[in-house]
């Protein structure tokens, strides 16, 4: 969904729900998958009912994150690295077929003599700017640092605010592995006022900043942090995924390692409302999904988070949890997905919606499936298997 | 010098083995390489000047962690790929 550009406006506090005019034609839908041996693109047919898988592209490489310029509906990024070479980021425009590198990928200030310096081990997330400002990109990387590229990602310069700040180890420690290192997920740009935004780093939590990013403050409040003697410190936290809605930018969700939260600014508390989940599944996963068309719909993936958290569906039967109140409630969704031995899971950038009517719902598993829904999350079918482990999907529209 | 290039670079070097540089240092080597295959040093060497954990890169035959090591016309240069599993 393309984000708009303008004047911020006041909160919304009642509940906006822009429905599709029924005679609309429907886009054709594009799904971008990066896996840890390659990105496939797969196209859909006018009415979603078969893909085409293309790919793989960039072969064996480990690809994060691939993403469409809404803008444009053309230019692909993608962000890869290879077992033994360094990160970097790539550009298409021809859906992948070839690929540019950046002339100046995502890196850190050279070091001072004698003082610490940083390495990227790899870009993990990347987001375009708003339509107001073309050619913007932001990535986020591990470890956790926000770079902006202002040419269509050919070259990338840090946000010193963030980089450069020294609360950012204090903020976001080293030592905080999280499995595959600490990272910059979820940036999150308003549609109203571009110098807006937010980011989430798994570990230290959920960040802010109203200048464009020469500044930012810890946004943790009423949220749970693991391997903490205090449980809601001001940062620490982790949040696995977190989502702003483009039209009520004002309400945030987020998937966070310890359950599922909404916000609704001013306010700076978020509210737990994973606490409303079924206690025998629990509020711990990766992804969150919103309704691009209804704030109050937003979907989850849950996993085991206990014991010695297994990080696989619960039970071994996958399934997506709706809630259509804001997340006051929930609904189980499993219809066509395994009833046992499903012992997968779905990564933070692998869960996606189309902007179709009805909405579109796609995931990757861990396992290398691809699955789909045509009806907001009412039964689901499989549309690829035996690709490798799946990082990101990403549903964009061409046309 | 002779370089000797592994099958992770080769896309920048259109799929060549070997090519042709030259460098006072293995530092000037590297710019050049960057010149003729824009990309590639980054590839190998990270922004901190640090050659990348998977990379191994031998002057002779012999493994060199200095980029200040000097270099003749004579030398042959091997970029290896380390061992990197999963």
């Amino acid at each position: 969904m393309q984000r708009s550009s303008g004047k911020k406006k006041s909160v919304a506090r009642s509940r906006t729900v822009r429905r599709p005019a029924k005679s609309a034609r429907q886009p054709r839908v594009v799904l971008l998958v990066g896996t840890r041996k390659g990105a496939f693109v797969l196209h859909g047919n006018a009415s979603r009912t078969g893909f085409r898988i293309a790919g793989p592209q960039r072969f064996g490489e480990i690809v994060n994150h691939v993403v469409l310029d809404p803008r444009d509906r053309r230019t692909l990024l993608c962000a890869a690295r290879a077992g033994h070479l360094g990160p970097s980021i790539f550009r298409s425009t021809d859906l992948g077929e070839t690929w540019q590198e950046a002339v100046v990928p995502p890196a850190f200030r050279k070091a001072a003599p004698g003082e610490a310096g940083f390495t990227v081990a790899h870009t993990f997330y990347l987001t375009p700017g708003l339509s107001s400002e073309p050619g913007v990109w932001y990535a986020g990387t591990s470890p956790p640092a926000l770079f902006r590229s202002e040419d269509g990602g050919a070259t990338w310069r840090g946000i010193d605010g963030w980089n450069e700040n020294p609360l950012r180890t204090v903020w976001c420690p080293p030592e905080d592995q999280t499995p595959d290192g600490s990272i910059m997920h979820s940036i999150l740009v308003d549609p109203r006022d571009a110098t807006h935004l937010y980011v989430g780093c798994s570990g230290g939590g959920s960040f802010e900043s109203t200048d464009a990013g020469r500044s930012w403050r810890p946004l943790n409040e009423g949220v749970e942090a693991p391997a903490s003697p205090d449980p809601f410190p001001e940062f620490g936290q982790d949040p696995h995924c977190m989502a702003l809605h483009p039209l009520q930018p004002d309400r945030l969700y987020q998937q966070n390692h310890c359950g599922i939260y909404r916000l609704d600014r001013p306010d700076s508390r978020w509210n737990r409302i994973g606490k409303n989940m079924p206690a025998e599944i629990g509020d711990i996963g990766f992804p969150v999904v919103l309704h691009p068309r209804d704030p109050d719909t937003l979907w989850v993936f849950p996993m085991d988070g206990t014991t010695v958290w297994p990080r696989v569906s619960p039970a071994g039967k996958p399934a997506v949890y709706r809630s259509r109140d804001a997340g006051k409630s929930w609904e189980r969704q499993e219809r066509g997905l395994p009833r046992e031995h499903g012992w997968y899971t779905v990564k933070r950038q692998a869960f996606s919606a189309d902007s179709c009517a009805p909405l579109g719902l796609y995931f990757g598993t861990t396992s290398g499936e691809l699955w789909m829904s045509a009806n907001e999350g009412r039964s689901w079918r499989q549309i690829a298997a035996h690709l490798p482990h799946v990082y990101s999907v990403v549903a964009a529209t061409l046309d | 010098m002779r370089v000797a290039i592994p099958s992770p670079l080769r896309s920048y070097t259109g799929g060549r083995e070997e090519v042709q540089a030259r460098g006072a240092t293995v530092a000037e080597l590297l710019g050049e390489l960057d010149a003729a295959f824009p990309g590639i040093r980054f590839r190998m060497i990270d922004e901190q000047d640090r050659i990348r954990v998977h990379i191994r890169l031998f002057v002779n035959r012999e493994l060199v962690r200095d980029l200040g090591r000097h270099l003749s016309d004579r030398d042959e240069v091997q970029v290896l790929c380390a061992l990197s599993g999963g």
